[in-house]
């Protein structure tokens, strides 16, 4: 009785083992993209004055800045070699919503001061927000523009399928301060969670129009048309961006905020039709200072 | 079932129980970290009952039409013999294996507004199916039906053949055959697989946001609405997923007899 009662606790405890190793095995590959920073072996920085960065950068940015974050993604790796930077496009309400729950991410760029308003509510991020690019909105339409809309009260009419971003990210909630101005009352065939979903609805043509950013025309330029309008002015999207408090590689993330906010960075912005910030030299706090102790700043291992 | 836990080896007992945990854990949370003073309020709202009522009415149509499409197919292949029969069941299940999201995306390139066939729906009825209700229907039987034709098939190849071939001897055409001995025979399993595709369809969120689009009362299903919800009110997805768990427990719970009664 005894001997069989050992001998399964021990094949229990076997297999307990066992199990645990295979979670633990499992949570590990699920989590090891986000904690390389310290253990990647950063090949010696060829640049003399930067300090040594290495390891993933893991961004999350507003779908807006796909084209042109992947761009400075690719020159920030070209300029720090040894570091990797992951992107995470999607509506900034989204991303905001799963940097508070916990999502590993070094740094957030978000398209209203709003969605980014979500993470410093909840201390997320390791500085103030800075607002680095302002953006305008325009009408996309198919190539051609077989409807043939050229304002916002175009919209509203019977017939035109009109695809609009969620009132809860900001393309939708400014899209929503355009149509107030206007006086025009729009009823979307679909309610899309990011501007890239609404775009793509315009580009296979199962839609006749939406409201999204001057920038996402320029980038779609071949393949869907853009229309002005003025209320647009009335409705401009601030994009802040920050370093994130649990960043696992925060001193990449600092590197990344500065060099998104440097000539450089602002130069491939500006060229996709980003417009630079009103008061860019009065508010935003200096980015350069990579080396000075963050106090919020303490990677969670 | 006397002291069954006593006679359970521990290394099974164990995995299991972790296993059990492991599934309800996030149920538990679920319920422990739901709002309960404001949830009247979160539930006062119109489009709660809008997104449950769709949700119910489109996961029963996707269920009716997969019935109506996928017996049928479900008997060709279990009681047909034709060339390149493996093939067939294979693209049967073939929804069943992919991506909702991607069966969304192929939905709109064949059933949109310039799809190959949703091009000529448009010119010949003015019939556009994406950021439609009845899109959504499309979305869900498109993911639900292949579970019904798999379960079908199942009970039509255990259900044994002699009794239709006896009617046939009888006189009885293949179709009364079918209708009046094979579908009772295999009834249980027309149930089972009903209910396999009705929860399918009352979960689908990928093919439906895809294909039919996001538009409260129209195309919002509550998977819908609790996934936008969540990005700036969690408290209203928590409280919307409350009632879609109350809904799920209350059909596990009217279908018990019947589920534990079917191979």
């Amino acid at each position: 009785m005894t001997t069989t009662l050992t001998r399964s606790r021990a094949r229990t405890r076997t297999a307990a083992a066992l199990a645990a190793l295979a979670l633990a095995a499992g949570l590990a590959a699920c989590s090891s993209s986000s904690s390389t920073g310290a253990s990647a072996a950063g090949s010696p920085s060829t640049g003399a004055s930067q300090p040594a960065l290495s390891g993933t950068v893991t961004v999350f940015a507003a779908a807006s800045l796909q084209g042109t974050f992947t761009e400075l993604g690719k020159k920030f790796e070209a300029a720090h070699p040894g570091t990797s930077v992951k992107f995470n496009f999607g509506g900034s309400s989204a991303l905001a919503q799963s940097i508070v729950g916990g999502a590993p991410a070094d740094v957030f760029a978000a398209a209203s001061p709003a969605t980014m308003k979500t993470v410093t509510d909840a201390k997320g991020t390791a500085s103030d927000p800075a607002v680095f690019v302002r953006n305008t909105l325009e009408i996309a339409v198919p190539k051609g523009n077989p409807k043939h809309i050229s304002s916002l009260k175009d919209l509203a009419a019977s017939g035109v399928k009109v695809a609009l971003c969620a009132a809860q990210v900001p393309c939708g909630a400014a899209a929503q301060t355009a149509l107030k101005a206007a006086g025009v009352s729009v009823t979307p065939v679909t309610q899309e969670q990011d501007v890239k979903g609404a775009l793509t609805k315009v580009e296979l043509g199962e839609v006749d129009a939406s409201i999204v950013y001057q920038t996402d025309v320029k980038a779609d330029a071949g393949k869907i048309d853009g229309v002005d309008f003025p209320e647009a002015a009335k409705a401009v999207n601030d994009y802040p961006i920050a370093d994130l408090a649990k960043a696992p590689n925060s001193a990449a993330a600092k590197a990344f905020v500065a060099y998104v906010e440097s000539p450089e960075g602002m130069a491939v912005l500006t060229a996709a039709g980003f417009k630079a910030p009103a008061a860019a030299a009065a508010g935003s706090p200096s980015p350069a200072a990579s080396g000075s102790p963050s106090p919020a700043a303490s990677p969670s291992a | 079932m006397r002291r069954a836990s006593r006679t359970a080896p521990a290394a099974l007992l164990l995995p299991a129980l972790l296993g059990l945990l492991f599934l309800d854990l996030p149920l538990v949370g679920l319920l422990v970290r739901a709002p309960w003073r404001e949830l009247p309020a979160q539930l006062a709202g119109d489009q709660v009952w809008e997104a449950l009522r769709l949700s119910l009415v489109c996961a029963t149509s996707a269920t009716a039409v997969s019935l109506v499409l996928g017996v049928p197919l479900a008997w060709l292949l279990a009681r047909t013999r034709f060339p390149g029969q493996r093939l067939v069941r294979a693209l049967v299940t073939l929804p069943l294996v992919l991506p909702p999201v991607v069966g969304g995306v192929a939905l709109l390139l064949v059933l949109g507004r310039n799809g190959i066939v949703g091009r000529w729906l448009d010119s010949a009825f003015g019939l556009t199916l994406p950021f439609t209700t009845a899109g959504v229907v499309v979305a869900e039987a498109f993911v639900a039906m292949p579970f019904l034709v798999i379960s079908v098939e199942g009970a039509l190849r255990a259900a044994d053949p002699r009794y239709e071939e006896a009617a046939a001897t009888l006189g009885a055409s293949r179709l009364t055959a079918f209708r009046r001995v094979t579908l009772p025979l295999v009834a249980p399993g027309v149930a089972a697989g009903a209910v396999l595709a009705w929860a399918r369809a009352l979960g689908e969120f990928g093919a439906t946001i895809t294909f039919a689009g996001n538009f409260p009362g129209r195309t919002q299903t509550m998977p819908l609405a609790v996934y936008l919800a969540m990005e700036n009110d969690p408290a209203a997805a928590i409280a919307l997923s409350l009632v879609l768990l109350l809904v799920s427990i209350a059909v596990l719970a009217g279908l018990r007899g019947r589920w534990t009664g079917t191979p």
